[in-house]
């Protein structure tokens, strides 16, 4: 038997779905009279006790600021802190703990990189490339650094089923390009980008690549040195951590050449009212009292998912993933938007005659949870044409009885929806 | 009937009905029987900003009374600015300048929509308040 097959084996014996689902609580509640049907975790992920509990001890037994004080809280909370960090480097397989910083979440992490790395590599006439699937916070960032430097923002383009042709991103890197950034896994089409040979294509280059990761983490092991990625951004709450917890991996090479992007307390080494010299990687992309609490309960969210494993989890998803697809595909006016080849347990669809608004509304009556809109993701509406979708985003904790009552609310949403 | 005479009646009517699925099909229904807009109405001045789906709004006045005409691209959209049309339509103007729209309250339509809906419910109510007060200010001044 191959060595993945085995694991794959292995960890069907050991995922006990019900004894998962009675991790999180907030599964078993109510919504409109109708038990809660949770498929919105692309949007945020619900938490398991385990992190909750992490969150809640901390604030009960330790809590102090950091990296400040000599009394023994401080050193405790630091600790704990920093265990953490240790614990997201191995989560990552960063080379060093120091590569990875904390911020707010992903949206903080590439405004970070677009600032400080954008004033120090870009000017006039250079090129920052992104992907036309990339959510806002992987466009906006760089828009605005691009105004700043007189850089120009180059898109690739996406095909109809959803993926990126790596003919055309080839064509796209141009010596003027310093930096690639794009998606890993599609928030609203699910794709699995080439990521691997993107990076190996820029790196031939020399071209840094940013992978935004929002997507990838809560699904699969990411090992950033195999990937090679320069920057490596995620957010700890769609992968089972707190809000207002996010992952910065970068290579240390381009972190010291990096300028802070914000000043304040915990990032300096030495200051005078003539000049401050900053502390060594992370600190100095760390300004201000950090969210320790949140980082304490990511870490017990990332022990959650090595104790499950991706490999169990994975294949619960593309179990949910397969039916769901078949489902949603047989009910009449129903159409996919994202069929790549490669995905993870998103399904972005809409529905003929019928407003994604209106589906969602009808759909929430009934106690399902999904996301309506544009996603974050306008341009890549308006390649569609289409003014939004529905998305349904699986998580492990789903089930199969799950994506069977969102197909049947959806035909009684259809049925009262399209005359 | 004035305002508060229609909205008492819409509260009535949707005290009739078992469930919010009933509601809402009944509101569907208000939203594909909405009269259709003027094309030329469905422009960027007539659009109201602050929804999620489009919505369209136009209002006349006629011997100091309004008459709104309005579409949405989604139909729960319709179906709630129809409930607004029906309570504030041909109404004088500055009964719609004042009016306490309570039946949304009553009926439970707020804590039904979704935050983004209701900041879009609010915006429509202010826009045919706003139409006409400036629609009646029009007619004095000329």
């Amino acid at each position: 038997m191959a060595f993945r097959e085995e694991i794959a084996v292995r960890s069907e014996n050991r995922f006990d779905l019900e004894s998962i689902r009675a991790d999180f609580p907030i599964l078993d509640r109510m919504v409109r009279g109708n038990p809660l049907v949770y498929l919105d975790n692309g949007a945020s992920s619900q938490k398991p006790l385990q992190v909750i509990e992490a969150i809640t001890e901390y604030y009960l037994g330790t809590h102090a600021n950091v990296h400040r004080g000599v009394h023994t809280l401080s050193q405790e909370a630091t600790d704990a802190f920093e265990r953490a960090r240790r614990t997201s480097q191995s989560f990552l397989n960063a080379g060093s703990a120091e590569e990875v910083i904390f911020t707010s979440g992903t949206t903080e992490a590439i405004n970070l990189v677009a600032n400080s790395f954008g004033l120090r590599f870009l000017g006039e006439g250079d090129e920052v490339l992104i992907s036309g699937m990339e959510h806002h916070a992987n466009i906006v960032p760089w828009q605005m650094i691009c105004a700043r430097t007189g850089a120009t923002l180059n898109i690739i383009p996406v095909e109809d089923d959803g993926t990126i042709s790596l003919e055309k991103y080839a064509s796209l890197l141009t010596e003027r390009t310093r930096i690639v950034s794009v998606v890993h896994v599609s928030n609203t089409l699910g794709t699995i980008n080439p990521v691997g040979q993107m990076i190996r294509m820029a790196h031939e280059r020399g071209i840094p690549v940013l992978l935004d990761g929002a997507q990838a983490v809560p699904h699969m092991k990411i090992d950033v040195r195999a990937l090679d990625a320069d920057f490596y951004v995620t957010s700890g709450h769609k992968m089972l951590g707190p809000t207002g917890t996010g992952l910065l991996y970068g290579k240390m090479e381009w972190l010291h050449k990096m300028e802070p992007y914000q000043g304040g307390g915990e990032m300096i080494e030495r200051v005078t009212f003539e000049k401050t010299t900053y502390a060594p990687p992370p600190f100095k992309f760390e300004a201000g009292t950090p969210n320790i609490a949140g980082f304490i309960g990511l870490e017990a969210a990332m022990q959650y998912i090595q104790r499950i494993g991706y490999d169990a989890m994975r294949m619960q998803e593309e179990k949910i993933l397969q039916y769901a697809t078949e489902r949603l595909s047989g009910i009449k006016g129903v159409r996919l938007i994202g069929t790549a080849p490669e995905k993870v347990s998103v399904i972005s669809f809409i529905v003929d005659g019928a407003h994604p608004f209106d589906v969602g509304t009808i759909l929430d009556q009934q106690g399902i949870a999904v996301r309506t809109g544009h996603h974050c993701t306008q341009p890549l509406m308006d390649r569609y044409c289409i003014p939004g979708t529905v998305r349904a985003s699986f998580a492990f904790y789903n089930t199969i009885e799950e994506a069977e009552k969102l197909a049947t609310s959806l035909e009684r949403a259809i049925s009262m929806l399209v005359a | 009937m004035t305002i508060n005479e229609i909205q008492d009646t819409i509260i009535g009517e949707f005290s009739l009905f078992g469930d919010w699925m009933e509601k809402y099909e009944y509101i569907i229904e208000l939203g594909k029987s909405l009269p259709l807009i003027d094309p030329a109405y469905k422009d960027e001045a007539h659009l109201i900003h602050g929804c999620q789906s489009q919505v369209w709004l136009h209002g006349e006045e006629e011997d100091g009374r309004i008459q709104f005409t309005a579409d949405s691209d989604a139909v729960i959209t319709k179906g709630i600015i129809a409930l607004l049309i029906r309570v504030l339509n041909a109404q004088p103007a500055t009964e719609i300048a004042h009016a306490d729209l309570y039946f949304i309250d009553r009926i439970g339509l707020k804590e039904h929509l979704s935050p983004t809906r209701a900041n879009g419910l609010a915006s429509m109510v202010k826009q045919m308040k706003y139409d006409a007060i400036a629609l009646n200010g029009k007619t004095k001044a000329s």
